[in-house]
């Protein structure tokens, strides 16, 4: 049994920020009686609720898992610095929001984790719970600590601190984790957590960084990652989930009572990206791409929103205009909401006119909120160095589409720090914003449009052809983005029309440490920690110097330093900290990518350009999972068919 | 380039319905603004047919009157919700209940009869339940306050810091023992205050009570809006702020369902 921790937790929430955050109870929770399961996961998303909660990775494992009838599942999330504290000194552990449960109560903690700067949240909240922050020192009572999410493609700078590593798509991984789990239980826990965890390894579902050995070059680099005990394989492959109008996830979403980063509830419409954008890890790691047929996507609209009552859809994925059947679901969905205030969005979109038609449709209904277009790359040359193919043409003849159908405000995001990049590149997209804006005022006869510039400082990521790529300094990053600000700023008839937003170039360099880290960065993440590291996503909490100092004490008298790990532009025999995770990609394809931008070179996309050999579906013995879908029209009309307008009535009458 | 007409027109309410709904348990942590959100989506999911207002940004007509502070358990919360088709107030109760997280209620509903809601709550009874806290010191601690009128405080508002006299709010007080904690017992002060611009809220009365008197801090308050209304000079006590409505909805022979207002 584990008691709820509610009634400790209770006085504590009369004196903290936002107490609601912490008691669950929302719509759609999910309370699984603690008896009523043998094997037990608490899922913890390592930052605050109001960005965790939105969560889709989360969201589906806590259905997915929590349907299977000997499990459950839990969700846990980060607690402010606050509520930290008065935990501390009233010594109540870190809890989940369903059950209040401890969670050194639990069998696994699985964590999510899409961005590396949740890394110190993650070891505050292990240790919140009392347990050892080491995996080596956790004994057999102890959870197992299993994470996954995009930033465990390179789990090596928090490998002391994690038993395990899920590679690629949750859903089935979870489950095989769990049969191994029940199966080792039953099997009376045989060579207790170190048994399991060499079973665990041994069966290629989970990455085990314990099982593995890694020797380092008297020049830093390392020698060799080598598996430790025989079985132990030598690589470990993603898990790539197929056919997902099966998986059709979340069902019901948690439906918070708080205000969250993500006012709506979202359908993931396709996994995978296959542009081929080369710093774009999330399109690099979740290839192929594999589509929700439209008829499954128009069902899980319709019971989400009677689920859960959200007034806003977004339909999720990496590129949401790439959808086979994106027209007919926009106009067949937007007909079915018509008069209904629900609203219906399209998060991320590509450069291309028929965006805007796309969402003019979504937006006909009511709400319109702002275009925004990511050419990514200011010159024409870099664009073709990151195979961004959208030409100067292509932005201005899709702003021209958003001005003429209404819009007078268009989002641009850039990145600064791209290789090969120089001063003048960057400059280029002062130009191309006063270009649009000279468009947007042409079309329109008005003075009043507005074209908001963002630039995002560019991390190379690892399973990308940009993890060779050196990282540019952040003094540089900066020089560049002051100079882009002046090149706005000077001419007068275009400093008010043209916002720019712009974050300052350190952040990105820790993130880039912890990105393409290796096990020696795991001693900076505890020190920072150690030193009061906390949300490190968050510039009011963020401390560049809290990091750059631990850097220097931690790699003090060692060939490498934090400009090593960033700066530094890797070759092609080096031995990388992730080279024995497979993210499927061919490492030849990917050396060739990075050739290939060097020289400018683009490469087309699979679904309609022939196969690029990136390795993928080979490796993995998937295949791409695109349209036209093998359904009825009977099935569409009625997966669409018309909502009663006047559902009082459904109230009224049955009632 | 063709002006973008709002494609929403404001639909006509037909039914307007005053509302008493509870806040309890753990949504006591809940903000106004959170319940607002749970509420809008609740509505949704029980397919009430709320009236919407027109424009880009069509806004259910909700409106909203008074509500508790974050960390403050209610009994007598009040909305009044513009229907664009009349339903039977009973059945809404229950389904716009059902779709709320569990400590939400709607507990009555009762068509509007004229008037403003906001103009029939002036007064509010606050208990707070001061748990480590004994009845005798509560009570002393509560007469060295109340002794030496006005009692100032001081708040920090919007438009600056604003003096405050807890004394010009203060109607009346009990002081007992008990608690709504099983197996616990402790000091519990009900206190009847005036609503005032600013307000006086039952936090402020706790802590200027632990500043100014010899009361120790309780190790938790739990503070409940037990009612809201019209001062009823008889009882000193708060009336039902929709007694006039239930008046006109009787002289009406039933449900305002049936008989929509035109």
């Amino acid at each position: 049994m584990s008691p709820s921790l509610f009634p400790q937790l209770e006085p504590l929430l009369g004196n903290v920020n936002k107490p609601i955050q912490y008691v669950g109870g929302e719509v759609n929770a999910i309370t699984t009686p603690w008896e009523s399961a043998r094997l037990r996961w608490a899922l913890l998303y390592p930052d605050a609720y109001e960005v965790g909660s939105p969560n889709q990775g989360v969201q589906i494992l806590y259905e997915v898992l929590n349907e299977q009838p000997e499990i459950l599942a839990e969700r846990a999330y980060a607690v402010w610095p606050d509520l930290d504290a008065l935990m501390r000194e009233a010594q109540v552990p870190a809890f989940t929001v369903d059950g209040h449960r401890s969670l050194a109560d639990f069998d696994v903690i699985g964590v999510s984790l899409s961005t590396e700067l949740g890394y110190t949240n993650m070891l505050n909240t292990i240790d919140l719970a009392g347990l050892p922050l080491r995996a080596a020192d956790r004994r057999d009572e102890h959870p197992l600590v299993i994470v996954g999410g995009h930033a465990a493609f390179n789990p090596e700078p928090i490998a002391p601190f994690i038993d395990a590593a899920v590679i690629g798509d949750g859903e089935e991984a979870v489950l095989a984790v769990s049969k191994l789990i029940l199966a080792w239980q039953d099997a009376g826990r045989p060579g207790g957590r170190t048994g399991l965890l060499a079973q665990l390894s041994a069966s290629g579902v989970v990455y085990v960084p314990g099982m593995y050995e890694v020797s380092y070059g008297d020049d830093g680099h390392i020698e060799r990652v080598v598996p430790n005990a025989s079985g132990v394989p030598w690589q470990v492959a993603k898990h790539t989930l197929l056919d997902l109008d099966e998986w059709p996830y979340p069902k019901a979403p948690v439906v918070p009572v708080t205000e969250t980063v993500h006012e709506r509830m979202s359908v993931e419409i396709f996994r995978g990206c296959t542009r081929g954008c080369r710093f774009c890890q999330a399109g690099m790691i979740t290839r192929p791409v594999r589509e929700r047929s439209a008829a499954t996507v128009a069902k899980m609209v319709d019971s989400g929103l009677d689920k859960t009552g959200f007034a806003e859809v977004g339909m999720l994925s990496l590129s949401s205009a790439d959808h086979s059947e994106i027209g007919k679901l926009a106009s067949g969905l937007a007909d079915r909401y018509e008069g209904t205030q629900t609203s219906l969005s399209l998060p991320s979109t590509r450069v291309d006119a028929f965006n805007v038609e796309l969402a003019k449709e979504l937006s006909r209904n009511g709400r319109r909120s702002g275009l925004t277009f990511a050419p990514e790359g200011g010159s024409e040359r870099l664009r073709k160095v990151i195979n961004k193919t959208v030409s100067e043409e292509d932005l201005i003849r899709t702003v021209s589409a958003a001005y003429e159908s209404g819009w007078r405000h268009v989002k641009l995001y850039f990145m600064c720090g791209l290789p090969t990049e120089t001063d003048e590149d960057v400059l280029q997209i002062a130009r191309l914003a006063k270009a649009v804006i000279d468009r947007g005022r042409e079309i329109s006869g008005r003075r009043d449009i507005r074209c908001t510039v963002s630039i995002g400082g560019f991390v190379p990521k690892p399973h990308t052809p940009f993890q060779w790529a050196g990282q540019l300094s952040a003094e540089e990053t900066d020089h560049r983005l002051r100079i882009l600000r002046e090149e706005i700023r000077s001419d007068r008839s275009y400093a008010k029309a043209i916002g720019f937003r712009y974050h300052d170039g350190k952040p990105g360099i820790i993130e880039g440490l912890l990105a393409r880290g290796d096990r020696r960065v795991a001693e900076v993440i505890e020190e920072v920690w150690a030193q009061g590291g906390r949300f490190d996503g968050w510039s009011e909490h963020f401390s560049y110097d809290r990091w750059a100092q631990a850097a220097d004490k931690v790699f003090a008298d060692t060939p490498v330093s934090l400009e090593w790990f960033t700066e530094r532009e890797r070759t092609l025999p080096e031995v990388l900290p992730w080279g024995h995770l497979d993210s499927g990609l061919d490492a030849d394809w990917l050396w060739q990518d990075w050739q290939d931008a060097l020289s400018e070179d683009e490469v087309g996309d699979c679904r309609w350009t022939p196969c690029s050999a990136c390795g993928v579906c080979d490796q993995m013995d998937t295949l791409i999972q695109v349209g036209p879908h093998d359904q009825s029209a009977e099935e569409w009309d009625e997966s669409i068919a018309a909502r009663s307008l006047d559902p009082v009535a459904r109230a009224g009458t049955n009632g | 380039m063709a002006k973008r007409v709002p494609p929403n027109e404001a639909q006509p309410v037909v039914q307007r319905l005053r509302c008493r709904y509870t806040k309890t348990g753990r949504m006591r942590f809940a903000s106004h603004r959170d319940f607002q959100r749970s509420l809008e989506r609740a509505i949704r999911r029980a397919d009430v047919p709320i009236a919407y207002s027109g424009g880009f940004s069509p806004r259910p007509r909700i409106s909203y009157a008074n509500a508790a502070p974050t960390g403050a358990a209610s009994h007598a919360e009040y909305i009044e919700l513009g229907l664009r088709t009349a339903v039977d107030p009973q059945l809404l109760t229950e389904v716009v209940s059902r779709a709320l997280p569990d400590g939400f209620d709607i507990v009555e509903a009762i068509p509007a009869g004229g008037g403003k809601l906001a103009d029939q709550l002036h007064v509010s009874h606050w208990q707070l339940e001061l748990f480590g806290s004994e009845p005798a010191e509560l009570d002393s601690a509560l007469a060295v306050l109340l002794a030496a009128r006005p009692v100032v405080f001081t708040r920090i508002t919007k438009s600056g810091r604003k003096d405050v006299d807890l004394s010009s709010a203060w109607v009346s007080h009990t002081v007992s023992s008990g608690s709504t904690a099983p197996g616990q017992t402790c000091a519990i002060l009900r206190v009847v205050v005036q609503h005032q611009i600013p307000a006086v809220r039952p936090d402020d009365i706790l802590s200027v009570l632990v500043e100014r008197t010899d009361l120790d801090p309780p190790t938790t308050a739990l503070i409940t809006r037990l009612a809201q209304g019209p001062l009823r000079e008889s009882s000193g006590f708060p009336g039902d702020p929709l007694a006039r409505d239930k008046d006109v909805d009787e002289q009406a022979f039933g449900s305002a369902a049936a008989d929509p207002p035109t």
